[in-house]
């Protein structure tokens, strides 16, 4: 039992690291911009089909993980440039519309270019096969991977956001943006910024899942969704909100998944229990954003609404 | 002595380390117009949210009619009698005048939970409405789209709204801001007349008006009263004078 | 509960003078076009005749029940400013009422729809309440949220259907009589009900409530200041339009004979959104005519090209980029001018 748990707990990190690197960038994109941006998920999936290719190309996954990377920063810029630098300014609402029609024209794009059959991406000899745990329980190296360099990102994210210029501009960005630009910073700078990091960031986590997930059009749209609840639930504009609410819903998903069944079974008959944990798991996590917003309308560590 | 109408006692609010209102206490007592004067980030806009209720104090307390309101909201101080003006014109631009006064009128006479007979049409709020912009001599523009008003016409329509909601005790935040010579004189002569009827607390910068008017007056420099008196009380005080009055020539 | 007390910053940010949508259709603009569209929709039934064409038919249908949720969802987003991005799960909740309570032997229509009716209402009681205490992108992530949750909760009822749906073994029964078989009768029931939700909504905006409203939708701050608290007042209207979503899916479950959880994923809430602001929101009509319009194009998409999707998405980017106002604005400025 403990064995289980323990390799679910890990599990559960490695999809909250994931989580994370996705919802590092749009939180900053909510938090500095104020723009809503549903197409965050599209360049996480974009990120997974350049690795694949680029692995598939030169037969070396780090080698495509290298070239995917600056190819994702670079597609994010040019989004930035052609559609999000025009709806800065734009209510929520045409934020959800355009970025809603986005998410169609990427998804749809991604089938055009490589077809709709699912891509996969072999897992690299170096990091395939696993490591003991504890007993003669084993864990994937490469998800071991996944957790070392998400963690190594959110290190470099928490220094560059604490300890640089550019990270004090986002902090002041993300807790009052007219303030920002009228103290004379470049805005449109910065916002460029601030959109290709997020989408680097979007699309490493899809390159380093390629492997061990099918790369599928629409894949994206899982993700978002759970990377919304992240950022609801760790404070919008937040990165520190993001990685502790991801690692939270991460851990709650994952064990609730395997544990809730388990837990009914001891209180009822083991069909309804089935049934009831079936129902109840996925539901999880939005309860638990529900129970957050209730007592914290802003999430636990929101960048707005902290100079009390 | 009569109880006062509006009765605040060591009112705080701070952001961090920096006190915008600083154990602020006043008295209003009822049918005075009290005017609330000071330079320029004194912290007076502040004070009136926090008169309000938009904004919660730190500390202190606010007692209207005897009644403590420290912790109600804004809706809850409507209610009980406490209305405000904006400084920058908040109305209602797409609807007519007669409906951005109406509305106010509205919220005070019974539920608003009705689903099928049209407002608009209601004579009681319709005839409560006109009297409230007949006071403000905005009766003439009732069928007018309020964003159709010059800017004057505007902070007429703010102080008819707060009229219209039937509260004792008015709260006007700089009605004659951004307003020319003649407009300021319409609203002064408008506020004289209230006086009749409305106890007020009215923060301004227009000095002219503030001595043609105020039965009392407030001195707020950097979040602290330093002076309350009649006008004439705090023209000759020397503290005021160099914290304020002396650095204004025109008056 | 908040009772509107909020720091200075945020009464000022409230202040600011941000673009409002406005209603570009005079009122007798939108009587005229509302009575056109239901002219042209009431009479497709002829049409199919002459043409000898059932299945255009079924599309009136069709576009019935999807402009009765667009009606609904204008009345959230439109009047009440509130972007809500679940609301295709209101749809679900009353499609799936009328499946499960036919698989347990209930299959009159009244039954179900009352039934659809509360559960739509609860759920939107439930989830709004805890919804309206947040604002701005929070608002529109929760609801995205609640949307899911009701989406997986059928997707994991594994006796329902699941993730495949259930296929509904008849129409539902009126009174015994399985008249409901009949597309036409089916067809007209669904447009009764888009006549009488339409005029509904036109009073209730029109009154006391709607007023208050729309108020709040233009100026919270301002209306807070006269003493309204705008929450009781969202709600009731987030509930009220949940209700009428879920009949919309009563209709739908029957027309489809087929109830699945793809009724109520937030691409459909997304979709609605598209067709309410497409048509111009805050009109009321608009919302129908960009129902029909949004549903009719992406038909005519769909047999052009199987990437139709693409074009879609481009359109909607554009059409964000280019316009304001949507049909109804188009609309208006083509017959000379824009009434406020």
């Amino acid at each position: 039992m403990f064995n289980l748990f323990l390799l679910q707990a890990l599990n559960g990190i490695q999809l909250g690291i994931l989580l994370f690197l996705v919802a590092a960038g749009l939180t900053l994109i909510f938090g500095v911009m104020d723009l809503i941006n549903l197409a965050h998920g599209v360049l996480y999936m974009v990120g997974a089909y350049l690795a694949a290719t680029f692995t598939a190309f030169t037969g070396d996954f780090f080698l495509g993980l290298a070239l995917a990377l600056p190819a994702t920063l670079a597609f994010g810029i040019v989004l930035e440039f052609l559609i999000f630098r025009r709806l800065y300014d734009r209510d929520h609402l045409d934020q959800v519309l355009a970025t809603f029609g986005l998410i169609l024209i990427l998804n749809e794009g991604v089938k055009m270019i490589w077809g709709a059959a699912p891509m996969s991406v072999p897992i690299p000899d170096i990091l395939s096969g696993s490591m003991p745990l504890i007993g003669n329980m084993r864990y994937p190296f490469f998800r071991v991977a996944i957790i070392a360099s998400g963690l190594l990102t959110a290190l470099g994210l928490y220094l560059m956001v604490n300890h640089t210029r550019i990270g004090m501009l986002l902090r002041a960005g993300a807790t009052n943006g007219p303030m920002v630009s009228a103290l004379g910073v470049d805005i449109g700078r910065l916002f460029m910024i601030v959109f290709g990091l997020g989408a680097m960031l979007a699309g490493f986590a899809g390159a380093m899942v390629a492997p061990i997930l099918s790369v599928e059009p629409g894949m994206g749209d899982s993700v978002l969704i759970l990377t919304f609840v992240v950022i609801v639930i760790g404070g919008v504009g937040s990165v520190r909100g993001a990685f502790v609410a991801a690692i939270l819903v991460g851990l709650v998903d994952t064990l609730g998944r395997t544990f809730g069944p388990i837990l009914l079974r001891s209180l009822m008959d083991p069909s309804a229990a089935s049934q009831t944990g079936r129902t109840l798991a996925p539901m999880l996590i939005y309860i638990l954003m529900a129970a957050v917003l209730f007592f914290r309308p802003s999430g636990l560590f929101p960048a707005k609404g902290t100079v009390q | 002595m009569t109880t006062p109408l509006l009765e605040v006692r060591n009112l705080r609010k701070s952001y961090g380390a920096l006190a915008v209102t600083d154990d602020v206490s006043l008295d209003v007592a009822p049918g005075v117009l009290h005017a609330i004067i000071g330079p320029n980030g004194a912290g007076k806009t502040t004070l009136i949210h926090q008169l309000s209720g938009s904004l919660r104090s730190n500390s202190g307390t606010a007692h209207f009619a005897g009644e403590d309101i420290t912790r109600l909201g804004m809706a809850e101080r409507v209610h009980r009698g406490l209305a405000r003006s904006f400084q920058i014109t908040s109305i209602l631009d797409g609807f007519t005048v007669l409906e951005n006064a109406a509305m106010a009128v509205q919220a005070r006479s019974g539920s608003s939970f009705r689903f099928f007979t049209p407002a608009a049409r209601e004579t009681r709020l319709n005839d409560e409405a006109m009297a409230a912009l007949a006071r403000v001599r905005l009766d003439d523009r009732a069928d007018r789209r309020a964003g159709s008003l010059s800017h004057g016409e505007k902070r007429q329509l703010e102080i008819a709204i707060a009229l219209a909601t039937g509260a004792r005790l008015l709260l006007l935040d700089e009605p004659l801001a951004g307003t020319g010579h003649e407009e300021s004189a319409v609203l002064v002569a408008l506020m004289r007349e209230l006086k009749s009827t409305h106890t007020v607390v009215l923060v301004e910068h227009d000095m002219e008006a503030v001595f043609a008017l105020a039965d009392r007056v407030s001195v707020l420099v950097y979040g602290r009263l330093i002076a309350t008196g009649t006008p004439e009380e705090v023209r000759l005080d020397p503290e005021v004078r160099s914290a304020y009055l002396g650095e204004e020539e025109a008056a | 509960m908040s009772t509107g007390l909020s720091d200075a910053a945020a009464t000022a940010r409230q202040i600011d003078i941000r673009p409002v949508r406005r209603p570009l259709l005079g009122r007798q603009g939108a009587s005229v076009a509302a009575g056109v569209i239901f002219a042209g929709l009431g009479l497709l039934p002829v049409l199919a005749w002459a043409l000898d064409d059932p299945f255009l038919l079924v599309t009136a249908t069709r576009l019935t029940i999807f402009a009765i949720a667009a009606l609904s969802l204008d009345l959230v987003l439109g009047y009440g400013a509130m972007v809500s991005f679940g609301h295709a799960a209101f749809i679900g909740l009353g499609a799936y009422a009328v499946a499960i309570l036919a698989a347990n032997g209930i299959e009159d229509i009244l039954l179900q729809t009352l039934a659809a009716i509360l559960v739509s209402a609860i759920f939107a009681l439930i989830t709004g309440a805890i919804s309206l205490r947040t604002k701005g992108v929070y608002f529109i992530m929760i609801t995205l949220a609640f949307g899911q949750m009701a989406y997986f909760f059928m997707v994991s009822l594994s006796a329902y259907g699941g993730d495949d749906g259930i296929t509904l073994a008849n129409r539902s029964t009126l009174f015994g009589a399985d008249v409901l078989e009949s597309d036409l009768v089916l067809f007209y029931g669904a447009f009764g009900f888009l006549v009488l939700a339409f005029v509904g909504l036109r009073a209730l905006v029109a009154s006391r409530f709607g007023r208050v409203l729309r108020g709040t939708r233009d100026n919270r701050l301002r209306m807070q200041a006269i003493g309204f608290a705008p929450f009781p007042y969202q709600l009731t209207a987030y509930v009220i339009a949940g209700a009428i979503a879920g009949v919309a899916g009563v209709f739908l479950a029957n027309q489809a004979e087929f109830v699945s959880p793809a009724y109520m994923t937030w691409q459909r809430s997304g979709e609605l959104i598209v067709m309410v602001v497409f048509g111009g929101m805050g009109t009321l009509v608009g919302a129908i005519a960009g129902a029909i319009a949004f549903l009719l194009l992406e038909d005519w998409l769909a047999q052009f090209s199987e990437h139709w999707k693409l074009w879609l998405g481009i359109l909607l980017v554009l059409l964000v980029l280019f316009t304001r106002g949507g049909i109804a604005g188009f609309v208006s400025r083509l017959s000379g001018g824009a009434r406020s």
